[in-house]
């Protein structure tokens, strides 16, 4: 059974969101059914701080040994910091899918968009159907 | 077993299985005027002798000429255990890996190719190979504006012409054009035009090591306005010159791609060929191409794999680096041969004997009256002439000597040099035949 903490939000492309201690600044990483299904991650490509992206634009891509996926912007937003600590160990991604294997630090433009993220008992059947 | 891939019964369950009833009903929607209605105009199939004997016939009209064409396809001599080695059944028959892991002698030797290129070009990875030196220039181009997130690339205008057009045409692909950098009097890049032309939007410099006239460019210098600039440099290298000159790698280069028919393959006519392709290890994830690594398997033993193959098409799709899902197989094992018979020391003696030969016609020529271009510049085996007459007229009376006296320049508008003849030289040619070659010239 895969971990999906009720205090985030989520995108059926298997993002998660989590607002941090700061007032409209979010982090943003994959779920841990999503790290589960892709195997062992081999390389996280992830943008630069200062970057800017629209709701659902993709924002970096997500490699395992035989498969590469998109990652997708939860919330339209710019780029303030990104997970340096992924570039050495991206098996982060697969160990602490929700600490340290985070991806990107996020300043939301318009917070209100996080309304129409999944919660997680949404999620949680999101990946049951 | 049988090897007939369809018989008639076959054919005939095919067409009553689609409701057809004759194979010329598949062609119904072709327009009537334009099948052909009538046989093909070629002649009477021949028995095995008798097309032996005319193909011999045929092959008995070629001239054996004596060879001092060069321009990125060289005359070097191939030791027969390449050929021998290469068309050993596990080999011949062996496409790219397509179920790698199941071929580990494939992947061994696509291993040590990869190493063999690395520790020529002086680079931390080479992949399996590319069609041939110049679409591994074109693709070189395609990554650094990958890597970089930039537009522009900017060729040494001596780049080899067919390297710049095939480059260009990648280029256009993506809606971009191959901006061409200016030779000075020792045909050796304008170091004043790169600084020029290089902006915050520069994505890659591409320069010929040597370059088409036979030049060494000094690549440090180069690589250090290049780099300044946030750009790429890419070094297309002559492989077999890179046994004696500095490595691209130590000079700075970003990526290295070249020609490598000269490692252990036969011109043929112009091809089939290998492109070599190498890069820091920092870049290796926008590389193109197949990657072999090493590794161990569950037991400890040494393996090879596939790797990184998140990169190729067959996975990352319109989002891949590149659109090649092969290598040169064949090829880049007639490279692997050639290489580990001659060893390092045999490379730089056919280096040094083919600048020497270059260097004892540069002299003979110059003192018979000769005008040798660009003698300002450093040269390795190659080196460019005017002609007296016009360089076809030359070349024609030169296969009247048994001679093939070079390549003309008048094929490259692009170069901007005018007519003349570029000659090279391998370690085949003899002082007997560089006479030959002096006295065709010189008179």
């Amino acid at each position: 059974m895969s971990d999906i903490p009720d205090s985030l939000r989520y995108t059926a492309e298997h993002e998660y969101i989590r607002q941090t201690d700061v007032d409209n600044e979010f982090i943003i990483g994959i779920t841990d059914y999503a790290q589960g299904e892709l195997g062992d991650v081999v390389f996280v490509e992830l943008p630069q701080a200062g970057d800017s992206f629209a709701r659902m634009d993709v924002f970096g891509t997500i490699e395992a040994v035989k498969a590469v996926s998109d990652l997708f912007a939860p919330i339209s937003g710019e780029i303030i910091e990104v997970n340096a600590g992924l570039e050495n160990d991206p098996a982060l991604v697969n160990g602490d899918p929700y600490s340290g294997g985070w991806m990107v630090r996020v300043l939301a433009s318009d917070p209100s968009e996080l309304d129409s993220l999944m919660s997680a008992s949404d999620y949680a059947n999101h990946i049951d159907s | 077993m049988s090897f007939v891939p369809h018989s008639d019964a076959d054919q005939r369950d095919m067409l009553a299985k689609v409701g057809v009833s004759d194979v010329r009903e598949l062609y119904s929607d072709v327009p009537a005027g334009l099948l052909l209605e009538r046989d093909l105009d070629v002649p009477d199939a021949l028995s095995e002798w008798e097309a032996m004997r005319r193909v011999t016939e045929l092959a008995g009209s070629n001239p054996d000429l004596v060879c001092f064409a060069g321009g990125g396809m060289y005359d070097h001599y191939v030791p027969a255990a390449v050929d021998h080695i290469i068309r050993r059944s596990e080999f011949y028959t062996a496409y790219t890996p397509y179920q790698p892991e199941v071929a580990q002698g494939t992947l061994q030797v696509i291993y040590e190719f990869q190493t063999m290129i690395c520790e020529l070009t002086g680079m931390d990875v080479a992949n399996a190979s590319m069609y041939d030196g110049p679409t591994a220039t074109a693709e070189a181009a395609v990554m650094a504006r990958a890597v970089t997130r930039r537009g522009r690339v900017v060729a040494a205008r001596s780049l080899h012409p067919h390297s710049r057009k095939v480059t260009n045409t990648y280029l256009d692909g993506v809606g971009a054009e191959l901006e061409v950098l200016p030779y000075g009097s020792d045909g050796l890049l304008d170091m004043e035009a790169l600084r020029s032309s290089l902006s915050d939007d520069t994505a890659a410099v591409i320069v010929g090591y040597p370059n088409f006239f036979g030049g060494i460019e000094d690549l440090e210098p180069i690589a250090e306005a290049v780099h300044a600039a946030g750009a790429l440099l890419v070094v297309a290298a002559d492989p077999v010159m890179l046994a004696v000159l500095k490595s691209p790698g130590a000079c700075g280069a970003d990526i290295v791609v070249a020609e490598g028919q000269p490692l252990g393959n036969g011109p043929s006519f112009g091809g089939p060929v290998v492109g070599l392709f190498a890069a820091t290890q920092k870049l290796v994830r926008k590389m193109p191409g197949r990657i072999v690594g090493g590794t161990v398997d569950m037991e400890g033993r040494r393996g090879y794999v596939l790797t990184l193959q998140t990169r190729e098409q067959q996975i990352r799709r319109e989002r891949a680096t590149s659109n090649i899902c092969t290598n040169q197989g064949l090829m880049a094992l007639a490279a692997t041969v050639y290489l580990s018979l001659v060893g390092k020391s045999g490379l730089r003696q056919v280096a040094e004997t083919s600048i020497q030969n270059a260097h004892y016609a540069r002299r003979r020529l110059v003192d018979a009256g000769v005008e040798v271009m660009f003698t300002d510049a450093p040269m390795g085996r190659e080196f460019a002439i005017r002609t007296r007459d016009d360089s076809q007229v030359v070349l024609d009376r030169g296969v009247q000597a048994g001679i093939l006296a070079g390549v003309s320049l008048s094929r490259f508008n692009s170069l901007e040099v005018g007519d003349g003849l570029l000659l090279a030289f391998t370690e085949k040619r003899t002082r007997d035949e560089i006479d030959r070659l002096v006295d065709l010239l010189a008179g």
